[in-house]
C-alpha cells in the first residue's frame, strides 16, 4: 500500500514536469521563435504607445467612431462576460427595444429592423471585436455628420469599410466581418 | 435562411469526422499498444525512463481490482494536490496579477472538476487562478484524466477478447502510452496552430491600456494555448478564460473555431475505430459510429431548427445574445450540439441564451450519458454499457442467452451496467430537486420562470454526465453548488468506472464461443436500431417529465409571447 502511494505521487509529479512545465514551455519557446505578436495578445500600437489588441474589442460612444456590440461587462474584461439572460427574458427584450430605439435614432435610420441583430444583443465573450458590415454601413452617415465630413471624405469612407471587410477564411469559414478597432483607427485617417 | 457557406461548414465537418476517425482510430491501437511506431525513436527512451524513475514495473499484469485501485489512487492523489496548489497559490511563483488564494470549497470543486474531465467551472480563470494553478495544475490534469478514460476503455476491451484469463493490462503503462504518444503530440502541433492564429501563450501580466477613446481596459494574457489544445483534445472543456472559446484570445479566428469543433470530437470518434481494430471487426465499429453519428445529427437539425425559427417575443430569428460575430449562429448551435455529445463542455456561445429547444438538445445529450461519443474513452465504455443492455434485451426476446462478442452476458454485468447507467441519472434528478426545494439552490438563479429550472437541471447535468458546460447565470460559486456539483462529478466519474472495471474483471474470465447461427448479431443495422431504442427509452423515460417543465415549456410559452 505505502509503495503504491509512493509510486503513484512519484509518476504525479513526473507527468506533471512533462505535460506540466516541460511541454507549455515548449509551447512558448516556438511562439516566442515564430508568433510572438500573437502570443503576446496581437497588441497594436499608435505613436509607439500600446492602445489595445485587434482581437478584444472596444467601447465606442463618441458619435465620430464607429460602435461595437453592446457588452454585458462594458468592455472591461477583468473577468469576461455574457448577460446568460434567457430567449425569455423580459430583461432582455427591454434592453432590445432600448438599444434599437437608440441605435435607430442615432444613425438616422428610419426603418429599425434594417439593424442587423448582432447591434442589439450582448456578445459571448463581452468584447467581440467584431461587427457585421451591414452594421458598419449603417452608422456611415452619423460619422460623416459628427466629422463634417464633405461628399469625397465620406465616399472614402465607404471605400475604406468596404476594404476592410474580412471574409469567410479560405473561403467559407465563419462570417464576413469587420473588426472595428481597425475600422476607426483607420478612420481617424480621413483627412 | 440559413447562408449557404455556413452548410458547407457543416457539411465538411461532418464528412471529415467520418473519414478522419477510422484512419486515424486504427493508428491510436498502434501507438497504444507498445508496437515499434513514428514516435518510438522521439518517446521511446522517455517512456521507460518514466517507469524507471517512478519505479514501475511495466510487464506487470493487473486483475481488475488492481487496475481499479490503481485508477482511484492516481485521481484521489491529483485531486489532493491540485487542491492544495489552489490554496496556497499566492505562496508560489508565476502570479504575476498576485491572485489571493482559492476558497476551500472552491478549490475543492475545481479540483474533483478537472480531475474527473468534467471540467465545471464556478470560478472566472482570469481573475481567480494564477498562471502556475492553471499550467501545473489544470493542464496536468486536462492530460490525464483524458488518459485515464483511454485506460479504462482498454481494460474493458481486453475484458471481452481475452480468453479465460485474469488481466486486463497495466494502468501506469495505458496512462503514459495515451498520455505520450497521443496527447502530447497532437496537443503540441495544435497548440502551435492556435497561437499563429492568434491564441495567446504569454507569461507577462496583465496589460492595461487607454483605448482609442479613452477608455481604461484590462487585457487578461496567460499561456493559454498549451491549455487550451488539450482543453479540446482530452474532451476537458474548461477555459484558460471565463467566456471560454467564445473569448478572442481562446478561439480568435473561424479556423480555429472550425479546427477546436473538430478536436472536441476527433479522439473520441477515432477511438471507436481503435475498438474495432482491438476486437478484429471494423463492421462492429461502423455500428457503433453510425449510431453516435445519427443522434449527433438529429439533435443538430433540431438546434438549427431552433435557432432560424422566430422568436415570437423578438420577433425575429437567429439571436445574437451571448455569440460571437465571427463564429455566427450555425457554427454557434454546431459547437454547442458537439460539445455537449462529446463530454467536452468547452461553449463558443452562451448556452443560457440559446433559443429553448438548442438548449434541450444540449442538456439531452448530456442526459443520455454522455454516449454519443462522448468524452475519451469514457464515452465508449459508456455506449458499451448501453451495448450491453441492448443485447440482453433483445436475447431476451428472442430467448437466447445473450452474448457479445462471444462473450455471455450474465446477470452480473446487467447489474453492473444498470447501476453504472442509473447513478448518474438519480444524481440528477435527485440533486436538482433538492436544490428546487431549498434557498440555497434557488438563491443562486439569474433568470426565472422555466429557464431558472433549466439553468438547475442544466447544471446537475453537466456534473453528472462530467460534461462541465452551463447555463451560466446560475452562480454556482457558492458553498451549497461546489459541495453539490463535487459531489455529483466524483459519482458521475466513478459509478460508471468502477461498476465498467468490475463488469470487465468478470468477462475477462469467461470463454469466447464462437459464433453459431442462433447468436444476434451485434453488427448490422437491426443491433442499431435496437441499441438506439434502448437509449431513448432510458433517456426519455428518464428526462422527459423535467424536460418538459424547463425547455420544452420555455418554448411553449415563447411561442405564445410570454416573457419572465
Amino acid at each position: 500500500m505505502k509503495k503504491k502511494i509512493l509510486t503513484t505521487i512519484k509518476l504525479f509529479l513526473i507527468l506533471t514536469l512533462l505535460v506540466g512545465i516541460i511541454y507549455p514551455l515548449f509551447i512558448s519557446a516556438i511562439s516566442m521563435l515564430f508568433f510572438s505578436h500573437q502570443a503576446d495578445g496581437s497588441m497594436i500600437s499608435l505613436d509607439g504607445k500600446i492602445v489595445g489588441s485587434k482581437l478584444i474589442g472596444q467601447k465606442f460612444t463618441s458619435g465620430k467612431y464607429f460602435w461595437s456590440r453592446p457588452s454585458a461587462i462594458d468592455y472591461n474584461p477583468f473577468p469576461s462576460g455574457a448577460s446568460n439572460l434567457a430567449p425569455t427574458s423580459a430583461k432582455l427584450k427591454q434592453l432590445y427595444v432600448n438599444r434599437k430605439e437608440n441605435f435607430a435614432k442615432s444613425n438616422f435610420i428610419k426603418n429599425s429592423s434594417l439593424i442587423p441583430n448582432e447591434m442589439l444583443f450582448a456578445s459571448g465573450s463581452g468584447v467581440d471585436p467584431h461587427i457585421t458590415p451591414a452594421s458598419a454601413f449603417l452608422q456611415v452617415d452619423r460619422i460623416c455628420n459628427s466629422r463634417n465630413f464633405n461628399t469625397t471624405q465620406k465616399e472614402e469612407l465607404i471605400k475604406l469599410i468596404t476594404r476592410i471587410i474580412e471574409n469567410p477564411q479560405i473561403g467559407f469559414f465563419g462570417e464576413s466581418r469587420i473588426n472595428v478597432l481597425m475600422l476607426n483607427m483607420e478612420l481617424d485617417k480621413i483627412k | 435562411m440559413i447562408p449557404f457557406n455556413e452548410i458547407i461548414q457543416v457539411v465538411i465537418f461532418i464528412i471529415g469526422l467520418i473519414i478522419a476517425a477510422p484512419l486515424f482510430g486504427g493508428y491510436i491501437s498502434k501507438l497504444l499498444s507498445g508496437e515499434k511506431n513514428i514516435l518510438t525513436p522521439v518517446f521511446g527512451k522517455v517512456e521507460s525512463l518514466i517507469y524507471k524513475s517512478a519505479g514501475i514495473n511495466p510487464s506487470e499484469e493487473m486483475d481488475w481490482k488492481k487496475y481499479t485501485f490503481s485508477i482511484l489512487i492516481f485521481s484521489f492523489t491529483g485531486i489532493i494536490l491540485l487542491t492544495v496548489i489552489q490554496l496556497i497559490q499566492s505562496i508560489l511563483p508565476l502570479n504575476p496579477q498576485k491572485l489571493s488564494n482559492v476558497e476551500f470549497t472552491l478549490a475543492v470543486n475545481t479540483a474533483i472538476s478537472f480531475v474527473t474531465n468534467t471540467n465545471w467551472q464556478s470560478y472566472a480563470g482570469e481573475t481567480s487562478l494564477s498562471y502556475f494553478v492553471q499550467m501545473i495544475g489544470l493542464t496536468v490534469q486536462n492530460f490525464v484524466s483524458a488518459a485515464t478514460g483511454i485506460a479504462v476503455l482498454l481494460a474493458l476491451t481486453r475484458g471481452l477478447v481475452t480468453r479465460q484469463g485474469n488481466s486486463l493490462g497495466n494502468f501506469w503503462v495505458d496512462l503514459v502510452r495515451s498520455t505520450l504518444y497521443l496527447l502530447v503530440p497532437l496537443s503540441a502541433i495544435f497548440a502551435i496552430v492556435l497561437v499563429s492564429q492568434g491564441v495567446v501563450q504569454s507569461f507577462s501580466s496583465y496589460k492595461e491600456i487607454t483605448t482609442l477613446e479613452g477608455y481604461k481596459q484590462i487585457i487578461p494574457l496567460g499561456p493559454a494555448a498549451s491549455q487550451i489544445a488539450i482543453k479540446q483534445l482530452g474532451t476537458n472543456g474548461g477555459g484558460f478564460f471565463n467566456t471560454n472559446s467564445a473569448f478572442p484570445f481562446e478561439n480568435p479566428t473561424p479556423l480555429t473555431n472550425f479546427l477546436q469543433m473538430f478536436s472536441i470530437l476527433l479522439i473520441p470518434a477515432s477511438l471507436v475505430f481503435t475498438f474495432g481494430k482491438l476486437i478484429g471487426s471494423k463492421k462492429q465499429a461502423w455500428i457503433i459510429f453510425f449510431v453516435m453519428m445519427i443522434v449527433l445529427v438529429l439533435g443538430l437539425i433540431v438546434s438549427t431548427y431552433s435557432e432560424y425559427s422566430t422568436n415570437n417575443i423578438f420577433h425575429t430569428s437567429g439571436l445574437m445574445e451571448g455569440k460571437e460575430t465571427r463564429i455566427g449562429i450555425l457554427n454557434s448551435v454546431l459547437w454547442s450540439t458537439a460539445t455537449t455529445a462529446a463530454s467536452n463542455g468547452s461553449v463558443n456561445a452562451m448556452h443560457s441564451s440559446l433559443s429553448p429547444l438548442a438548449g434541450l438538445v444540449a442538456m439531452f445529450n448530456i442526459q443520455l450519458g454522455e454516449i454519443i461519443f462522448g468524452g475519451v474513452g469514457s464515452g465508449l465504455y459508456g455506449m458499451l454499457l448501453f451495448i450491453l443492455i441492448t443485447v440482453f434485451i433483445s436475447g431476451l426476446m428472442i430467448g437466447r442467452t445473450p452474448e457479445y462478442l462471444g462473450k455471455k452476458i450474465d446477470a452480473f454485468e446487467i447489474k453492473w451496467a444498470i447501476v453504472a447507467i442509473l447513478l448518474p441519472n438519480t444524481v440528477i434528478l435527485l440533486f436538482s430537486a433538492l436544490a428546487l426545494r431549498t434557498n440555497a439552490g434557488l438563491s443562486s438563479l439569474a433568470n426565472s420562470g422555466p429557464h431558472g429550472f433549466s439553468e438547475i437541471l442544466y447544471a446537475f447535468s453537466s456534473a453528472a454526465g462530467n460534461n462541465g458546460s452551463a447555463f451560466a447565470g446560475l452562480n454556482a460559486n457558492t458553498v451549497f453548488y461546489n459541495l453539490m456539483m463535487g459531489v455529483g462529478m466524483l459519482i458521475g466519474r466513478f459509478g460508471v468506472i468502477i461498476p465498467c472495471m468490475a463488469i470487465a474483471g468478470n468477462l475477462v474470465k469467461k470463454n469466447i464461443t464462437p459464433a453459431s447461427k442462433g447468436t444476434l448479431q451485434t453488427d448490422n443495422f437491426l443491433f442499431a436500431l435496437l441499441l438506439l431504442g434502448v437509449i431513448f427509452i432510458v433517456g426519455a423515460l428518464t428526462f422527459f417529465p423535467a424536460l418538459s417543465l424547463g425547455p420544452l415549456l420555455e418554448h411553449l410559452l415563447m411561442n405564445n409571447g410570454i416573457t419572465f
